[in-house]
């Protein structure tokens, strides 16, 4: 009678060892051939090839602004003037959204480097415009200061920096 | 029968949509013949085919681009530059090949079991509309990496259009959209690539509906009486079902991984030149029976049409066949034949990889009469005077003799 049950049960078990394993492979199987068709999505080499970017900015004046491409986004690279700058580092104290001091914001005080996508909803942010002096967002009405912070509207958060080094006192590296 | 279950969500779906009933005759309690053989594998493989076709042309689309100036950097780009791009082109590539292969199986199946035959031969012609269809869609996918396979395939395949006396010469320029094969041509063609294998899945339910009309065809080849000849489609043949796929796939991925460009030529690895045509130029190889009945014709017009005819002939196979038997399995004089005609088919292919010269010339014109004599002589006599074997009063008696001897007492 013991005998029975015994081998009653080793039967039983050995299934559910060959049922659980089954499906462990298969499962295991499925994500292994699942995973190239979904990295397959992710940026090929060819675009991670471009992540980084090189600009001259020797060229900018004072008070001007350069847009340029990085990862298929515009780039600020803009020449602050003096005033610029001071009103700038007046309003660091100011109650704001997302609150950074100007200094965190830069590396030489007159070039300001930031990604030109409002963090709202990703449009392009006009220069010059605003109750602030610094940028205008057109589609919602965000708009940010001569440090590129939010400061009214919808938006968030600060106008992202990139990493960026300076190469030289006229050249830098983005990304 | 309805589909019973005690899940209230299944049953509150049941109640608006009863598609677990659908599903459930479909691939659940449905009856089926219980002694099915390995060769009934082949149907759901080729299904199995089609679906990973299917989700790794999707995501080739991704990366691939439709245009002359650009189509072949861009599969190059696939290769080298897309994460897992060479996996996902490689299963594309040699998935067409083992879709074919699965289908040939499948239809030499039906061949030798007498799968066409009454009450089943819609069942079969939509299966032919779907190898037709398959076809298409290959020659078309072969197009699309746009290399001098790609683009002197076309020219050729386009081309026996113009054997269409009057109008010929205008449906070809027609297909082009142009004089010559161009990119109005490369945007078509993967425009209809895209298209057919979605008609095709829409005709393999349609197949699946009429098959499961009259049940699977059995290796006895005769009906199934009562429950007695049945087991439930699940769990008996979805495990089977799933053994097959285990090992097809494992041979699929023998080559997908160790010899990958196998059933491939290697000068579609060369950019399409209009001003070069390759030396030696063939088609892929589930094609090269038709292409060496298209050369053993020493007329243009003849060899487009018997080309179309090799296939068109099946269509009516279901009564070139006289015998009321199915199955060769009791029809000796007919498995002879069918043997010998397998040969002949592979013997076709064999000669339409060969240069179109010599010896090759004469074995290519004996096995196209052969082929076309198989089906309009030789299948109506041998069903006239072939005395088949007795057949067994029923599958269950047949496979488990000494049951239904007990059971008779």
């Amino acid at each position: 009678m013991a005998t029975t049950h015994g081998a009653a049960h080793a039967g039983q078990t050995r299934r559910d060892f060959l049922f659980l394993a089954a499906g462990a492979g298969v499962g295991i199987g499925a994500a292994l051939t699942v995973w190239p068709f979904i990295d397959s999505l992710n940026p090929s080499a060819d675009v991670l090839a471009l992540a980084s970017t090189e600009v001259d900015i020797g060229k900018v004046p004072l008070g001007q602004q350069l847009t340029v491409l990085w990862r298929g986004k515009p780039v600020f690279v803009k020449h602050r003037n003096p005033e610029e700058i001071e009103k700038a580092r007046a309003d660091d104290s100011a109650s704001m959204p997302d609150p950074q001091k100007d200094a965190e914001r830069v590396k030489k005080p007159e070039w300001l480097v930031m990604l030109g996508v409002c963090t709202h909803l990703g449009c392009v942010p006009l220069g010059n415009q605003g109750p602030y002096g610094g940028w205008f967002c057109p589609c919602h009405g965000s708009a940010y200061d001569t440090s590129g912070r939010i400061r009214q509207g919808p938006a968030p958060r600060n106008l992202e920096i990139p990493p960026y080094a300076f190469l030289n006192d006229t050249r830098i590296k983005i990304g | 029968m309805a589909f019973q279950s005690d899940n209230k969500v299944i049953k509150w779906i049941e109640y608006r949509l009863p598609i677990f009933t659908l599903l459930d005759h479909a691939v659940g309690t449905y009856p089926a013949p219980k002694n099915l053989s390995y060769w009934w594998n082949f149907g759901s493989l080729a299904g199995l085919m089609l679906v990973v076709q299917i989700v790794t042309g999707i995501v080739l689309v991704m990366h691939y681009t439709p245009h002359t100036s650009l189509a072949f950097t861009s599969v190059e780009h696939i290769m080298r530059d897309v994460n897992y791009g060479w996996l996902i082109r490689y299963i594309h590539m040699n998935g067409a090949s083992f879709f074919f292969i699965a289908v040939y199986f499948h239809i030499f199946r039906g061949l030798y079991y007498g799968s066409y035959k009454a009450p089943r031969e819609l069942l079969w012609f939509l299966g032919i509309i779907i190898y037709l269809l398959m076809m298409a869609t290959a020659f078309m996918g072969y197009v699309l990496p746009w290399g001098q396979m790609s683009f002197w395939g076309a020219t050729v395949i386009t081309n026996l259009f113009s054997a269409i006396p009057v109008v010929g010469e205008s449906i070809v320029t027609l297909l082009w959209g142009g004089f010559s094969v161009g990119n109005p041509t490369l945007n078509r063609l993967f425009s209809l690539h895209y298209l057919l294998p979605f008609i095709i899945v829409g005709l393999v339910i349609l197949h699946i509906w009429a098959l499961h009309q009259h049940g699977s065809n059995n290796p006895l080849g005769i009906d199934k009486k009562d429950s007695r000849d049945t087991i439930p489609f699940h769990p008996y043949y979805t495990i089977k079902d799933l053994f097959g796929i285990a090992v097809f796939l494992l041979v699929f991925s023998i080559f997908l991984f160790y010899s990958p460009n196998f059933f491939g030529e290697p000068d579609n690895y060369i950019e399409a030149n209009p001003l070069v045509t390759p030396a030696h130029i063939v088609p892929e190889w589930y094609l090269l029976p038709f292409y060496a009945i298209l050369r053993s014709v020493p007329s243009k017009l003849g060899g487009v049409i018997l080309m179309f005819a090799a296939i068109l002939i099946l269509f009516v196979l279901p009564w070139l066949d006289t015998s009321r038997v199915r199955s060769a399995k009791f029809r000796p004089v007919y498995k002879q034949f069918f043997w010998i005609f397998l040969a002949n088919c592979l013997l076709l292919g064999v000669v339409g990889a060969k240069p179109p010269e010599g010896i090759w010339v004469l074995i290519g014109r004996l096995a196209t009469v052969y082929y076309f004599a198989h089906f309009l002589v030789i299948c109506p006599l041998v069903g006239w005077f072939e005395r088949p074997r007795p057949l067994p009063t029923s599958i269950n008696e047949a496979v488990l003799p000494k049951a239904a001897a007990a059971a008779g007492e």
